[in-house]
């Protein structure tokens, strides 16, 4: 497992990563959220040993990584570059070449790599006259190339439409399966939602909340359900310990302890066939949202700002993801 | 929102249980590195056409300025009456044509069947002859018919002026021309993998001085190649035109050119990659670039403009950065002692061996600083 611990660094006199610890585990996907500037990509780059932190430790299966560890890394820039006027098979081939195979190997690799991204007939062809989106799935291929141990990708997904996203999926979901820690940073929640397993949200430069995808949902959820009956739900608003928060006919979210919920639904199944009883989980979306919200006002008041702060000033502090 | 993974087939392995291969060593990273600069330029066909003018343009030149200058080469026909015909048969480049006197002399002249009429008069000088010509003096005839007396040259013969100037724009164009192409070519793939960020990739797997090095050979290897084929070519153009004495002057100059032109590009070179590194965009490349380029062309004002100031180009035969050019010129022109090229080159190979490991350590530390301009303190500075 990649783990970071207490990785603090600075530009200048700017704090940008502030004490961040998470783990990214073998054969999971991993998701990397958070807003812009809020320390993803310096994460990333730590990762990669291409800037070092001011403190803290990178470490992978418990020791601590050094560069010839990092030579078996997948990496994606989220800049994305690579040669314009060379041929996409011959990138791919160079790059595998220098990480060790020889000629015939890395070239029977990177053809082979680019049939599984839908890019086999454009192998012979410049990068430079490829559409962006295949350009991105080349820059895929190019973090896959040498059979990395583990994969770090910026953004991966930006920029393709569905399908790609779902061969990407496809392939990344391959190579966890076959016991590499992926992490992917992304400002697509929905995606990130659909397909990681583990989820790292991250915002000023810390670590807000870490861990399953489920866990988190369950983490961040509310006592709240959605019921759907074939009879009118208007009684519900009568119930106590009830809090109705929206309404229509025979369908109503609620919020209410377990307890009460139970005796809500023993009542409904009383009263008409009853269609449908859930709870309610946050997308990842909202969660995010909550935690961002959360820190812009723990900020605020942890700074010792005045203690009625100018709304225009706060909400310049608030990043909201981009969707 | 669904929860569900795409019911996509995992795509087909590309790993082999195979175990991971050996990483490649600095030297075989500066080779692959090399090998696909040198495909890539090969493959540009920018580079394959301005290549090609270059060429033919020396051999057109050449070719050209003989047929240009070279007209004594065919003969000037020339009217003799038989009683001066030994005169014209024995002036070089003259062509008798025969005729029977005076007046058939002077009928091929008005005929411009000839370009002028050699025919005898007592009353012109010590020569006895005239010459007929139709409305212009005949200057080759005049020289050619002239007396001169025998020159006895007690030292080598020196260069004339011309052939010393040419000699010197050649050395100096040479040289120029082939770091700028080239230096410049390593200047925008460096500032080029740092824009792209195709470097963050590149360093996860070779060293920043493998880059280096790579790039510095690989556009060696071409620089010199492209020299090679100019030199062939120009031998050849000189073979064609029957000026292959001249080749004999030029042999020793060439060979010291070689050798200095060798390192002299090197130096160049690391101080082009140097110095793009320390910009992340094309753009911003001008002014980093400016010193070098300036250190690229003056060897070439250098020999043109001191061409014939001894005490210049003697300093400046010894500088590393004017070495290349002003040495074989000097020792082209029979100045040069034997050692002083021996001296030169090694002080031009210290000054490369310490500029590489200066530019290697600003290349290293600035690779990975994008934005803005590094600075060249920064960049030297002990991290």
């Amino acid at each position: 497992m990649l783990r970071l611990d207490g990785i603090h660094r600075s530009y200048g006199d700017r704090l940008v990563l502030d004490d961040v610890n998470f783990g990214v585990e073998r054969g999971r996907l991993t998701g990397f959220v958070g807003g812009n500037g809020a320390g993803k990509t310096t994460t990333m780059r730590i990762i990669l040993g291409v800037l070092t932190p001011d403190s803290g430790e990178v470490t992978m299966d418990g020791r601590p990584l050094d560069a010839e560890g990092r030579r078996a890394f997948g990496y994606m820039p989220e800049e994305r570059g690579l040669y314009p006027k060379m041929r996409v098979a011959e990138q791919l081939t160079y790059l595998a070449r220098l990480h060790g195979y020889d000629r015939g190997v890395a070239d029977r690799r990177a053809r082979e790599l680019l049939e599984s991204l839908d890019l086999g007939e454009r192998a012979d062809d410049n990068l430079e006259d490829l559409s962006l989106g295949n350009q991105q799935r080349v820059q895929i291929a190019a973090s896959l190339v040498h059979d990395p141990e583990v994969l770090i990708l910026d953004e991966p997904f930006s920029g393709l439409d569905p399908m790609a996203v779902d061969t990407v999926v496809g392939v990344l979901t391959e190579r966890a399966a076959r016991g590499v820690p992926v992490l992917f940073s992304s400002h697509q929640l929905d995606v990130v939602e659909r397909l990681c397993d583990d989820v790292v949200v991250i915002a000023g430069g810390q670590v807000r909340a870490a861990g399953g995808r489920e866990e988190l949902r369950e983490r961040y959820a509310e006592p709240r359900y959605e019921i759907s009956s074939a009879g009118d739900m208007g009684w519900l608003r009568a119930e106590p310990g009830v809090q109705v928060v929206d309404f229509a006919g025979g369908w109503a979210l609620f919020d209410a302890d377990e307890e009460t919920a139970q005796r809500v639904v023993r009542t409904a199944i009383s009263q008409a066939p009853l269609l449908e009883f859930t709870p309610v989980r946050p997308t990842l979306a909202e969660i995010f949202r909550d935690i961002v919200r959360d820190e812009s006002e723990t900020s605020g008041t942890a700074a010792g700002e005045a203690p009625a702060p100018d709304l225009n000033e706060q909400h310049e502090t608030i990043e909201e993801p981009v969707r | 929102m669904s929860t569900t993974q795409p019911s996509r087939t995992p795509a087909p392995s590309t790993a082999s249980t195979a175990p991971r291969p050996a990483v490649p060593g600095t030297l075989q990273a500066t080779m692959l590195v090399a090998e696909r600069e040198v495909v890539t330029q090969l493959r540009s066909k920018s580079f394959l056409i301005s290549a090609a003018v270059l060429l033919l343009g020396v051999l057109a030149a050449i070719v050209l300025g003989s047929v240009l200058s070279g007209r004594e080469t065919d003969p000037t026909r020339v009217a003799v009456v038989p009683e001066v015909a030994s005169m014209v048969a024995e002036s070089e480049g003259l062509e008798g044509v025969p005729a029977s006197d005076d007046a058939a002399a002077r009928a091929l002249v008005e005929n411009e069947e000839v370009e002028a009429a050699v025919i005898p008069d007592s009353s012109a000088g010590v020569l006895g002859i005239r010459v007929l010509a139709l409305d212009s003096v005949p200057e080759d005839v005049l020289a050619a018919l002239s007396a001169t007396p025998e020159v006895e040259l007690l030292g080598d013969e020196a260069p004339g002026f011309g052939l010393r100037f040419l000699v010197s724009l050649a050395f100096g164009l040479v040289f120029m021309m082939t770091a700028m192409t080239f230096g410049g070519t390593i200047a925008q793939n460096t500032v080029q993998e740092k824009q792209s960020r195709i470097v963050e990739i590149l360093l996860s797997s070779v060293s920043a001085r493998a880059l280096l090095a790579g790039k510095i050979l690989g556009n060696s290897v071409l620089a010199f190649a492209q020299t090679a084929a100019l030199a062939a070519v120009s031998v050849a153009g000189l073979m064609v035109i029957g000026q292959d004495e001249m080749l004999g002057t030029l042999g020793s100059p060439l060979v010291w050119f070689a050798l200095f032109f060798v390192v002299g590009f090197v130096l160049l070179a690391a101080i082009f990659a140097a110095s793009a590194s320390l910009v992340s965009r094309i753009e911003d490349t001008g002014p980093v670039l400016t010193p070098v380029m300036m250190m690229t062309m003056a060897p070439y004002f250098l020999v043109i403009f001191f061409n014939d100031n001894d005490t210049v180009l003697r300093i400046a035969s010894f500088f590393p950065v004017s070495a290349p050019v002003a040495m074989p010129v000097r020792l082209f022109l029979g100045e040069a002692a034997w050692w002083e090229p021996l001296v030169a080159l090694g002080i031009l190979g210290v000054t490369t061996v310490a500029v590489i490991a200066v530019g290697a350590k600003i290349y290293e530390r600035s690779l990975l600083r994008l934005g803005g301009r590094v600075k060249l303190t920064e960049a030297l500075r002990e991290a």
